[in-house]
């Protein structure tokens, strides 16, 4: 009994951090199965009958392009900066040469750049390679700015594979990119799992150089086509939440599904264990 | 015919020793070469290559097309007497300060939630963990309905108490406070898991001990628990300075800089004078400042790191 109340501070504390962090998204769900004049009768409540028309909407406004495009770059982004990184952590972690802490450092200090100090160059680099304006753009800078916290979980993962094992390699006629293809990368599973969960949500995410980098509706990216409905906001509330509650819905499933390996994805580089 | 034999036997090894290694040496150089060159290059061309070009135009008076007018150091004089900078540069520390002292406790005390004896915190935990996942302009948005005068719900929490209604983000004194509490929302659960990790690596019979004597729950955080992760709180706060000196995404979607730059940061200010003033190269000079800002952070953290591991007080 007296274990019981003492616990109940505990359980008071727990709720209202519960409903500070889950209670937008109910209002966000909710919203978004509201018919316009229900959210404008009772914008608080929670929906008593549901539609659908919203979500319809929304796809007729375009999202499904947005959509398209944001899987497009994301996929071939994350895909790219997995093998680059792998690639260059090999000789950073597991061979000597002169300037290997010079190169190595260079990579790690892009982990603290701001984007800013690289956004007008890279804006009209864009320009003079004639991929302003399509999702291509993007994919230079998305894989450039992934590099550092890639190169640097995978760099930490391959300072711990045993080096006898690629002793037994090299003893087997293997050259480095032998050992590379054949012993490194089967090991490194888990960690390049970590790399792309991290780059991916990140460049799902990702705002600023699409929005520098893009201006035409049909190569935006999600984030900024969400941004784009922003005037649909004194008109149609409901479509605005259903657009937010689609555009969320991949990265929220996959967290569902795997939460640790998200969580443990996500802290990737800060967590050092 | 032997001593000839023996005389080449002997002269072979002589003369690997003088080639081989240096070819040897050649080859390594072509196979590291090869393994970092994918990752070198678009390095430089997306990284390297434009923060050294920012550093450049900022020496210029440029509208982005053309040619600029090269004019030294004046665009870094204009910014030294330019109020918007400085009202940027203020609000960006406080949404360090507020990264570091609202942001990093409340982390840890959901941390300690999570790890707390209570039925169902398993599902609170993934509920916890949702504000860091989605999008930052969804999050914004989302906000920025709930903060709406009319139809929003913190409005009507604040009528619950008995006051008026609150234009949160159109008012110069609480549009930052707005969307600084967003901030918060957002990334708190990101500390939490830092921190969760790292009680989760504190030995339990640490706590045996101190409860065998007679230790109370509020001794054994203080003095167990919180000692053991100074170094979490200490690289939380990094990434939390620099975190807050790039951000951005919230506050252009929410507020955009405004009500009359009550909520400019360097960097949506560097952006309105690029993309929409064209004053391309004023913002490069605002740009490089962000840039050196964040150099000078990271290089005081690396000291004061190098001195901590040397005194080895803590890993």
């Amino acid at each position: 009994m007296n274990v019981a109340i003492k616990k109940v501070p505990l359980y008071v504390i727990a709720l209202i951090l519960l409903v500070f962090t889950g209670y937008p998204f109910l209002y966000m769900i909710s919203t978004s199965l509201k018919s316009r004049t229900q959210f404008f009768e009772k914008p608080y409540s929670l929906f008593s009958s549901f539609t659908l028309e919203n979500f319809k909407s929304v796809f007729e406004m375009g999202l499904s392009r947005y959509f398209f495009n944001s899987i497009l770059v994301s996929v071939i982004a994350v895909f790219a900066v997995m093998l680059i990184a792998a690639l260059a952590s090999y000789p950073l972690s597991r061979m000597k040469f002169k300037l290997n802490r010079v190169v190595f450092l260079l990579f790690i200090a892009g982990m603290m750049l701001p984007i800013h100090a690289t956004l007008i160059p890279v804006f009209k680099l864009s320009q003079s390679m004639g991929l302003y304006d399509t999702v291509w753009a993007l994919l230079g800078p998305y894989i450039a700015f992934s590099l550092p916290i890639s190169i640097f979980i995978l760099t930490q993962f391959m300072q711990e594979i045993p080096a006898s094992l690629e002793e037994a390699a090299k003893i087997d006629g293997c050259n480095h990119f032998g050992i590379f293809w054949r012993v490194i990368l089967p090991m490194l599973t888990p960690a390049l799992m970590t790399v792309l969960i991290y780059n991916f949500i990140h460049l799902w995410n990702e705002f600023i150089f699409a929005l520098v980098l893009i201006s035409s509706p049909e190569n935006m990216t999600l984030p900024l086509g969400l941004q784009d409905f922003k005037g649909e906001f004194s008109v149609n509330i409901p479509g605005l939440m259903a657009a937010l509650t689609l555009a969320s819905l991949p990265i929220l499933v996959v967290y569902i599904f795997s939460q640790e390996k998200v969580v443990k994805g996500l802290a990737g580089g800060a967590v050092k264990e | 015919m032997e001593t000839q034999l023996k005389g080449v036997r002997t002269a072979t090894p002589v003369a690997q020793t003088a080639t081989r290694p240096k070819k040897k040496s050649l080859n390594k150089f072509i196979t590291i070469s090869l393994f970092l060159a994918p990752a070198i290059i678009v390095y430089i061309l997306y990284v390297l290559y434009p923060i050294f070009t920012t550093l450049l135009y900022s020496f210029y008076k440029w509208d982005g097309v053309g040619a600029g007018e090269y004019v030294g150091l004046q665009n870094y004089i204009n910014l030294l007497s330019d109020n918007v900078f400085w009202t940027s540069l203020t609000n960006n520390t406080w949404v360090i300060l507020t990264s570091i002292f609202v942001q990093i406790p409340l982390g840890l005390i959901m941390a300690l939630m999570l790890l707390a004896p209570i039925r169902g915190i398993r599902l609170f935990s993934g509920i916890y963990f949702f504000p860091f996942l989605i999008s930052t302009v969804a999050v914004g948005l989302l906000w920025v309905l709930m903060l709406d005068p009319l139809n929003g719900i913190i409005n009507q929490l604040v009528s619950l108490f008995g006051f008026e209604n609150v234009e949160w983000l159109s008012q110069t004194h609480t549009a930052m406070f707005a969307v600084l509490l967003v901030i918060v929302w957002q990334f708190s659960p990101f500390y939490m898991i830092l921190f969760k990790a790292a009680i989760v690596g504190i030995p339990e019979e640490l706590y045996e001990a101190a409860e065998i004597d007679g230790a109370s729950a509020f001794t054994k955080f203080f003095r167990i628990t919180l000692p053991l992760l100074m170094p979490t709180i200490v690289s939380s706060s990094i990434l939390a300075i620099v975190g807050s000196l790039k951000a951005f995404d919230i506050f252009y979607v929410m507020t955009g800089g405004g009500p009359n730059h009550s909520t400019e940061l360097l960097g949506t200010y560097m952006f309105k004078q690029a993309f929409v003033n064209f004053n391309m190269g004023y913002a490069s000079a605002i740009a490089f400042v962000m840039f050196f800002l964040a150099m000078i952070v990271t290089i005081i953290i690396q000291a004061l790191d190098y001195y901590r591991k040397k005194k080895g007080a803590y890993v």
